[in-house]
């Protein structure tokens, strides 16, 4: 063998060894979180970190109930937000829009997409804030009181805040996933709806959008995803404070992520404060894994079943 | 008018609608840090590091932050490099088209490009109390290179996908070893696309502050080693928007308005490169 070959010979198998590598990041992570996320678990059962909603490390109570709620209440809100706009948002520049006109559009929303998540809280705090405390706030209170919007938080820091911020971090990823996912559909299909007399909103919903749905599933699922993980420009808006579990839309909610940022530089001066803001990391890590799963893998099949 | 017809100009309607409320949210981003950012911008704030007391409203400015989130994000980007053009070459030159195991890394690389980064600075910061570092400019650099790898693989992966099959059978059947073809035909071809990707990560490293709020720290100097703490734009948004002085949140929103140009700066060059990649190609 010469040396041409030795060195191909190693390439192959370093670059195979990183590859490996890469395949078990994942797992890799989520060992090194469980292993650090153990001692809180050894001494409460996780049915009870789960349930119980009080917090105070001080004490020993590490009760994750409040920042599940919060979690909910934030991506519960950001989701009915975003997806029937990004959606529509998607089929309108896939469908309906000039090529020219959506050719111009889609890279604006990727460039925006790549903005900072820190910007978006910036600017939710500047122009959410107000306009939740100043306009929502009084009309949703007055105009449906029925519906969970009474609180006496009036500072305009609230899940509602958050949801709004979250919709607009979310927008591209669905838009995106939509997009790609209705170029899928060949032309045929649209010309054998239209040329059977259905108009053009009867073809994008029986033919296109029904032949596509598993696809529009695994969009929403990207964008909850996304939406779960979201730090930074949440725990600037929603107000992350836990004085009571949040009941209402204009009540702080304190999301799991928000958690886990703000606990830094105090977590390591109390036993188990630690663990129990890891143990938060593990289980965020486990929900997203699995919706991602979920949104390729749906992905996948579709792309599949299409060749 | 049939019910048809108004079905279709009602949903028309919604879709130009959502389109509209999309764009203006995007744009009202834009405009907002604009507007509130343009006029507390100034130089010294560009070229001074943070006084005693510029947290209060003191002199100073956020060179160190700027600094600082450059070198992290420059260091991050270049071990994710390393990471990712041998593993991309591997998957496309010396594995089969439809190989098992290369769809199982990308998919895993999905599902890792998906992890919140929050998550990654968690898992950095467990491997700072393993290997007992600090919060340091290279913890910062290792959870940072973490986000940004699975960005940077499907990005390059995606570029090496559509350099012509044929070029490296050419290569290999004029004697060149695989790795010959790797480095000296197949990176080459693909060496405008590659540039994009590393901008594409560039980009996401410098404007991401979860992954960096536990491992890099904080500090009024300059980065000035690879085991001391390090400031990132990000963070110094985020503290001085916390403060209750109104002189120091207008800077915060300067700050904003600084990490708003570079990052879309970056990706402007990234995605007129790849532009001019993928029109190569056409031709």
């Amino acid at each position: 063998m010469n040396t041409r070959q030795i060195k191909d010979t190693i390439a192959h198998k370093s670059m195979f060894l990183i590859c490996l590598l890469v395949l078990n990041l994942a797992l890799l992570i989520a060992w090194g979180l469980y292993r650090r996320a153990q001692p809180i678990l050894a001494t409460k059962s996780l049915g009870e970190l789960l349930l119980n909603s009080t917090w105070h490390p001080g004490s020993g109570q590490f009760g994750l109930d409040g920042f599940i709620l919060g979690t909910i209440w934030v991506t519960g809100i950001a989701i009915v937000i975003a997806v029937p706009l990004s959606i529509l948002t998607a089929v309108y520049l896939a469908e309906y829009a000039p090529r020219k006109l959506s050719h111009l559009i889609k890279p604006v929303i990727d460039l925006l997409a790549g903005i900072s998540p820190v910007i978006h809280g910036v600017w939710g705090v500047i122009t959410i804030v107000p306009l939740v405390r100043d306009y929502m706030m009084p009309f949703f209170t007055e105009k449906l009181p029925f519906l969970p919007f009474s609180s006496d938080n009036y500072t305009g820091f609230c899940a509602l805040t958050g949801g709004i911020v979250l919709a607009v971090m979310i927008f591209p990823i669905i838009i995106s996933v939509v997009c790609e996912v209705l170029h899928t559909v060949p032309a045929e299909i649209r010309e054998a709806s239209l040329s059977l007399g259905a108009t053009k909103w009867q073809t994008t919903k029986l033919a296109v959008l029904r032949k596509v749905y598993p696809g529009l599933v695994a969009a929403v699922i990207l964008g909850l995803s996304r939406a779960l993980g979201e730090t930074i420009a949440v725990l600037m808006v929603a107000g992350c404070s836990l004085f009571a579990l949040p009941k209402s839309f204009f009540d702080p909610a304190y999301p799991l992520p928000a958690l886990i940022a703000n606990t830094y530089g105090e977590m390591m001066s109390i036993p188990l404060y630690d663990s129990a803001v890891l143990l938060a990391a593990f289980i965020l890590l486990l929900l997203t894994t699995l919706f991602n799963v979920a949104g390729w893998g749906i992905l996948l099949r579709l792309e599949r079943s299409r060749c | 008018m049939d019910k048809r017809k108004t079905e279709e100009y009602f949903f028309k309607a919604l879709m130009l609608f959502s389109t509209l409320t999309v764009l203006g949210s995007l744009i009202s981003i834009l405009l907002t840090i604009i507007v509130k950012g343009f006029p507390a911008l100034s130089w010294s704030m560009l070229v001074q590091t943070p006084k005693g007391g510029y947290y209060m409203g003191k002199e100073g400015g956020i060179l160190n932050a700027i600094l600082g989130s450059l070198v992290l994000s420059l260091g991050a980007t270049f071990i994710a490099l390393l990471i990712s053009l041998p593993l991309t070459l591997y998957l496309n030159i010396y594995l089969k088209r439809n190989s098992r195991f290369a769809f199982w890394v990308r998919f895993v690389l999905d599902v890792l490009w998906g992890i919140p980064s929050i998550v990654y600075g968690a898992f950095g910061f467990t491997l700072m109390i393993f290997f007992g570092w600090r919060a340091s400019l290279l913890a910062g650099m290792v959870a940072t290179t973490l986000l940004v790898l699975p960005i940077m693989c499907r990005s390059i992966d995606e570029v090496l996908k559509m350099i012509p099959h044929e070029l490296q059978e050419a290569s290999l059947s004029l004697g060149a070893t695989r790795l010959e073809t790797a480095c000296k035909v197949i990176f080459k071809q693909a060496l405008p696309g590659v540039l994009t990707a590393i901008l594409l990560a560039l980009g996401r490293g410098m404007g991401d502050a979860a992954a960096v709020l536990f491992t890099a720290g904080f500090t009024d100097s300059l980065p000035y080693s690879l085991t001391g703490p390090v400031a990132t734009l990000p963070l110094a948004i985020f503290y001085q928007l916390g403060t209750p002085f109104p002189e120091v949140q207008e800077r915060g929103y300067a700050s904003a308005l600084v990490l708003t140009a570079i990052v879309l700066i970056i990706s402007i060059i990234a995605r007129m490169l790849s532009r001019r990649f993928t029109g190569d190609l056409g031709d």
